[in-house]
C-alpha cells in the first residue's frame, strides 16, 4: 500500500473549531463531521484505499467555494476536491486531516451555445448529461469515459478523461475550451472562453489533467460535436495478439482512424461473452474492434478497407454489424468487460499504461510470464489504436497477500510499459496509486520542474498532496537558484 | 550582442549556466522566421538552435514523429507525406506577412502555437504535442510528456510550452503526433453573402454532421485578391467550406453540404489547397504596404459586430474571417491607427465580444510601445509571473517578448 503523508496533529486538534467556522461559510447541510457519514466520502473508483476525511464540504455557489479556500489557505489546512468520485487512481481518496471539497452540487447546464458550438456548464454536470443535453439537437460531447453515466466534468478536467473514441476525437484537454476556477487564495480566475487559443500562457491546457492540485474548477466550457450519421463495427478474430495488432497498425497506417478500435485477449473474451452474449467468436485468442464512423458513404468505404487489410493479416472470422441493435451489442461485451470480469474474480485490479503498439507482442508475452511468477491471472482489454493497455489482475482481497501480490504485479506491468517506450497511464492519472512510480519515467529535474508549476499555484502544498508527486513540494527551496559566478562549467563565450 | 550555436541539448543547458551567472539574457531563434512576432527584445545573446535538427524518429502507423526543435517544416511535411500523413493543425507559413526570410522550424511553429485554418476542426500546434525535453532558465535540461499518443502523466507541460513563446525553456526535442492526410479535398465557394449572413451560415455547416474542415468568409476586398481565380472572379465576398477525406466520402458530402447552405462554386483538390494556404498566410492582407495587421480571436458569432464595431471607429478598416468567425483579420492604415495602432479601439471591442487580440504586424517601436498580446487581468497576470519564475526566475529567456518586465 501506498503511504500517505502523516497528518497534521495540530489541525486535527483544531477539528471542531474549523467545523464550526466552515459552518458559518456554508450553512444548512453543506458541512458533515459524523463519522457514519463521512464513510460515504472515504474511497473514489481505486477501493483498495480508503481514508475518511477530517470534515467533508458540499459549496453550492463559486463564493462559497472561494471561502472555503480562503479559509483553509489562511488556517493551512489541507483540500481534497471530488466530483462523483470515480478516479481509478484515488486521486479522491480523502486525507485524515483535509477537508473534503463535493462539487456535486454544482450541477446545472448554465448555456448551450450552438452557434458557438460549446455548452457551459457547472463542474457537477455528468459527462453523459451534456450529451444528453444537446442530443435533441445532433449533437453530442465527445470524450466517453466508460463511466461516463456518473463521472462529473469537473472530475474529467481533472483527470484529463478519456475514452474509447479518443484517438479520433481526442481526451477531455482537446475538447474543453474555457473554465472558470478558484485558487488556493480564493482568487477566481477565468482561463479560455468561448473563443480560440489563448491570450498567454496556456493554464487552461495546465489545469486539465492537474488532478485537483493547482484549482479548484467551478465552471466548464466544453465544445460540443455534430454526431456523426452513421456507425458500424467489425468484430474480427484473430489468432494471435500480435496479428491484431498488427492489423491495427496497418490499418492506421493506411490513413483510417477509426471512431474506435479496441482489442480484448482470450481471458476477457470469455468472460465477457459469458456475461452479455454478444457473440463473441471464442474460438480465437484476441478479438479487435472497430467502429466506423461517419456518413453512410464513408462508413461502407471503409468498412470494406478494414474488412480488405484484416483479411490479408489472416482474420480468423470477421462480422460486420447490420443494424444499429447489433452495433451496440458488439460493444456491449467490451463495455461490460470489467464487470464480466468482476464475475470471474472476487476482485480486480485495473491498469492503464499505454505502450508504442508495436511492442505490444512483447508486453503481452512478459505479463504470461508474471501471471506464473506472481501466481495471479490477468485479463486484458485495450484500446487499441492508442496502446493503451488496461490489463486486469485477478485476485481475491480475502486471502492474505493477494492486495500486495497484485499491487506488485501491477507497478512491474507499468515499469515494463516505461521500459518499452511507453507511459504509466494513459487516462486514469497518477493520483496515489502510480505516484511512487513516476521515478521510472521522470529524473529529479524533471519531477522538480512540475512541481515548480505547482508551486505557482499552491506554494503551501495545500491542495490535494499526497498525490503524484512521490515527495511533498518544498516550494522555497526549489523556487531557489544556485549561481556560482565564474564556476560554471561554460566560462568563455567566443568558442562557439 | 554574441550569437551561440549549440549542436545539443548538454551545450545549451552550459549556455544557460554562463548566461545566468553572467546576469544577461537571450533570445531564442532557429530558421529565425517569426523574430517580428511578439514585442521586440533587446537580450545580450543569440541562441541559434538550427544546429538542433533532424527527425529523431518517426513511426507512421504510431502517428508519432520525434524531431530536433531546429529542423525545417518542410523537411517534417516532406517526410510525413512519404507516408501520406501529416501535422493536422495546419501550421500556416507567416514568412510574408512578417517579411522574413529563411526556413520556419518545429520548435518555431509550436513555440508560438500557430495553427491554420483546420484549428477549427482539428485544433491547433498545442494539441499535438505528445512530449518534449528543454533546458529551463535554471539551466537544467529537463522532460515532460512522452512519445505515446495517450498519455496523462504528471501535469501537461506540452501545452504550457506551445504558445510560451521561448519565456519558460528552450527546447531542444520534440514529439509530435501526426495524422493521416484525406485522400482529397474539396471546397464549396458561396459569393455575395453579407457578412452576417455568412458566419451563422458557416456555423451551420460547422454544426451539420459533414465534418467541414475549413471555414472562412472573404468579404469583396479580400477575395478579390485570392490568387484563385473561382473565389477572384465570384466579383464579391467569397464564403468557403472545406470538406476533407476519402473519395466517395467528399462527393457525398459535397452533395449534402449544398442541400443546407445552398449550391456554390467548387474548388477542386489543387485549388483548393491553394486557397486555404492563401487563407493562413494571410495572403489577402500581404503586399499591401505600410498596414497594421491585428489578429482577433472573438467569440465566432460575436465576428460580425466585432468587425462592424471596429468599422465605425476606424474607416480604413479591413477585414476577413477564418474559423467559422473565430479568427478575424484586420488590416488598418497605419495612419488613420495612429501611435496606438487602433489598440485603443480595436480591445475593447473584442474584450466585450469575449475574446483576445494580438497586434501581429506594426513597426518595432509601436509593438514595443502597445502590448502586442491581450493585456492580462491583474489575478491572471500575477499567476502568470509566478508560473514563469518557476521556470526561469532571473528572466533569461526571452524577456519580455510577451509582457512587459522579465
Amino acid at each position: 500500500m501506498i503511504a500517505m503523508p502523516e497528518p497534521d496533529r495540530a489541525v486535527l486538534g483544531r477539528r471542531a473549531e474549523i467545523v464550526q467556522a466552515l459552518r458559518r461559510l456554508v450553512p444548512g447541510e453543506g458541512v458533515i463531521d459524523k463519522q457514519n457519514e463521512l464513510r460515504a466520502f472515504e474511497s473514489d473508483g481505486l477501493t483498495a484505499y480508503r481514508q475518511s476525511p477530517m470534515v467533508a464540504v458540499l459549496p453550492e455557489t463559486t463564493a462559497q467555494v472561494v471561502d472555503v479556500l480562503r479559509y483553509c489557505a489562511a488556517n493551512k489546512v489541507k483540500v481534497v476536491p471530488r466530483g462523483a468520485g470515480t478516479s481509478l487512481s484515488g486521486g479522491a481518496l480523502p486525507l485524515a486531516d483535509g477537508v473534503l471539497l463535493g462539487m456535486g452540487k454544482f450541477n446545472k447546464i448554465l448555456d448551450i451555445d450552438v452557434a458557438n458550438r460549446c455548452v457551459v456548464a457547472q463542474p457537477g454536470v455528468t459527462n453523459l448529461g451534456i450529451t444528453h443535453a444537446v442530443q435533441g439537437l445532433g449533437l453530442y460531447y465527445a470524450p466517453d469515459p466508460s463511466s461516463q453515466i456518473a463521472c462529473t466534468i469537473g472530475g474529467n478536467v481533472a483527470e484529463n478523461s478519456g475514452g474509447v473514441h479518443c484517438l479520433k476525437y481526442g481526451l477531455t484537454t482537446n475538447n474543453v475550451i474555457g473554465i472558470e476556477m478558484v485558487t488556493i487564495d480564493g482568487e477566481i480566475v477565468r482561463l479560455g472562453g468561448k473563443h480560440f487559443d489563448s491570450e498567454g500562457y496556456d493554464l487552461l491546457g495546465v489545469m486539465v489533467g492537474s488532478e485537483g492540485m493547482l484549482g479548484v474548477v467551478t465552471e466548464v466550457t466544453v465544445r460540443i460535436l455534430p454526431k456523426p450519421p452513421g456507425a458500424r463495427a467489425l468484430l474480427i478474430g484473430f489468432s494471435t495478439v500480435e496479428g491484431a495488432g498488427d492489423c491495427v497498425a496497418d490499418v492506421i497506417g493506411g490513413g483510417i482512424i477509426p471512431g474506435g478500435m479496441e482489442i480484448m485477449d482470450r481471458p476477457a473474451v470469455a468472460a465477457a461473452e459469458v456475461f452479455v452474449h454478444a457473440g463473441y467468436p471464442l474460438d480465437c485468442e484476441a478479438l479487435l474492434i472497430v467502429e466506423l464512423d461517419g456518413c453512410e458513404a464513408e462508413v461502407d468505404h471503409l468498412t470494406a478497407a478494414v474488412e480488405t487489410i484484416a483479411e490479408r493479416h489472416g482474420a480468423t472470422s470477421c462480422r460486420t454489424s447490420q443494424s444499429e441493435a447489433e452495433r451496440l451489442l458488439f460493444w456491449a461485451g467490451r463495455k461490460a468487460a470489467f464487470p464480466a470480469v468482476g464475475r470471474i474474480s472476487p476482485d480486480y485490479y485495473c491498469m492503464d499504461g499505454t505502450i508504442p503498439r508495436r511492442e505490444i507482442g512483447r508486453v503481452l508475452q512478459q505479463m504470461k510470464q508474471m501471471e506464473a511468477r506472481f501466481g495471479l491471472r490477468v485479463a486484458n482489454v485495450f484500446h487499441a489504436g492508442d496502446g493503451n493497455l488496461h490489463p486486469l489482475i485477478l485476485y481475491d482481497a480475502n486471502k492474505p497477500g493477494e492486495l500486495d501480490r497484485a499491487e506488485a504485479f501491477g507497478s512491474e506491468i507499468l515499469r515494463l510499459c516505461v521500459h518499452v517506450g511507453g507511459v504509466l497511464t494513459g487516462e486514469h492519472g497518477v493520483g496515489v496509486e502510480k505516484r511512487d512510480l513516476m521515478d521510472t519515467m521522470f529524473n529529479e529535474i524533471d519531477l522538480n520542474q512540475q512541481q515548480r508549476l505547482k508551486c505557482a499555484f499552491d506554494s503551501d502544498s495545500l491542495l490535494n498532496p499526497g498525490k503524484v508527486f512521490p515527495q511533498l513540494c518544498r516550494c522555497a527551496e526549489l523556487g531557489r537558484m544556485h549561481v556560482h559566478a565564474g564556476k560554471v562549467a561554460f566560462p568563455d563565450l567566443p568558442r562557439f | 550582442m554574441s550569437v551561440l550555436e549549440p549542436s545539443d541539448a548538454k551545450q545549451i543547458a552550459e549556455m544557460i549556466s554562463w548566461i545566468v551567472a553572467e546576469g544577461d539574457t537571450l533570445e531564442i531563434v532557429a530558421g529565425g522566421t517569426k523574430r517580428a512576432l511578439g514585442r521586440p527584445m533587446k537580450t545580450d545573446h543569440l541562441l541559434d538552435v538550427s544546429r538542433l535538427s533532424g527527425i529523431v524518429e518517426y513511426e507512421a502507423a504510431e502517428l508519432v514523429l520525434t524531431a530536433q526543435p531546429g529542423e525545417p517544416l518542410a523537411s517534417i511535411n516532406a517526410e510525413l507525406a512519404k507516408k501520406r500523413q501529416m501535422l493536422a493543425f495546419e501550421p500556416p507559413d507567416w514568412r510574408a506577412l512578417l517579411g522574413a526570410e529563411g526556413e520556419p522550424t518545429l520548435g518555431g511553429v509550436i513555440a508560438c502555437n500557430l495553427a491554420g485554418p483546420r484549428r477549427v476542426r482539428a485544433g491547433s500546434a498545442r494539441d499535438y504535442i505528445l512530449g518534449f525535453s528543454a533546458v529551463n532558465g535554471f539551466g537544467e535540461i529537463w522532460k515532460a510528456g512522452g512519445k505515446v499518443v495517450k498519455n496523462v502523466t504528471g501535469y501537461d507541460m506540452c501545452k504550457l510550452q506551445a504558445g510560451a513563446y521561448g519565456t519558460l525553456s528552450a527546447l531542444t526535442e520534440l514529439t509530435v503526433k501526426v495524422m493521416p492526410k484525406p485522400e482529397t479535398a474539396c471546397t464549396i465557394v458561396l459569393h455575395g453573402l453579407a457578412d452576417d449572413l455568412a458566419i451563422p451560415t458557416l456555423a451551420n455547416a460547422l454544426n451539420s454532421p459533414f465534418e467541414v474542415s475549413g471555414a472562412a468568409h472573404l468579404p469583396a476586398s479580400a477575395a478579390r485578391r485570392s490568387k484563385v481565380s473561382v473565389v477572384a472572379a465570384g466579383l464579391g465576398a467569397a464564403t468557403a467550406m472545406r470538406l476533407e477525406g476519402p473519395r466517395p466520402s467528399v462527393v457525398y458530402r459535397t452533395t449534402a453540404l449544398e442541400s443546407l447552405v445552398g449550391r456554390g462554386a467548387r474548388l477542386n483538390e489543387a485549388e483548393t489547397e491553394a486557397f486555404w494556404s492563401e487563407v493562413g498566410a494571410v495572403q489577402p492582407f500581404l503586399a499591401q504596404g505600410s498596414r497594421i495587421v491585428w489578429r482577433l480571436c472573438p467569440t465566432p458569432s460575436q465576428a460580425p459586430s466585432v468587425a462592424y464595431s471596429i468599422l465605425s471607429g476606424l474607416q480604413s478598416a479591413e477585414f476577413y474571417f477564418d474559423w467559422g468567425g473565430g479568427l478575424i483579420w484586420l488590416s488598418l492604415d497605419s495612419e488613420e491607427a495612429g501611435p496606438d495602432a487602433g489598440a485603443g479601439i480595436v480591445r475593447p471591442v473584442v474584450k466585450t465580444a469575449g475574446g483576445h487580440a494580438t497586434l501581429v504586424v506594426a513597426p518595432e517601436a509601436v509593438r514595443a510601445s502597445v502590448p502586442v498580446f491581450e493585456p492580462l487581468s491583474a489575478g491572471l497576470a500575477q499567476l502568470t509571473a509566478r508560473v514563469k519564475s518557476g521556470f526561469d526566475p532571473r528572466g533569461v529567456l526571452n524577456p519580455g517578448r510577451m509582457q512587459e518586465g522579465p
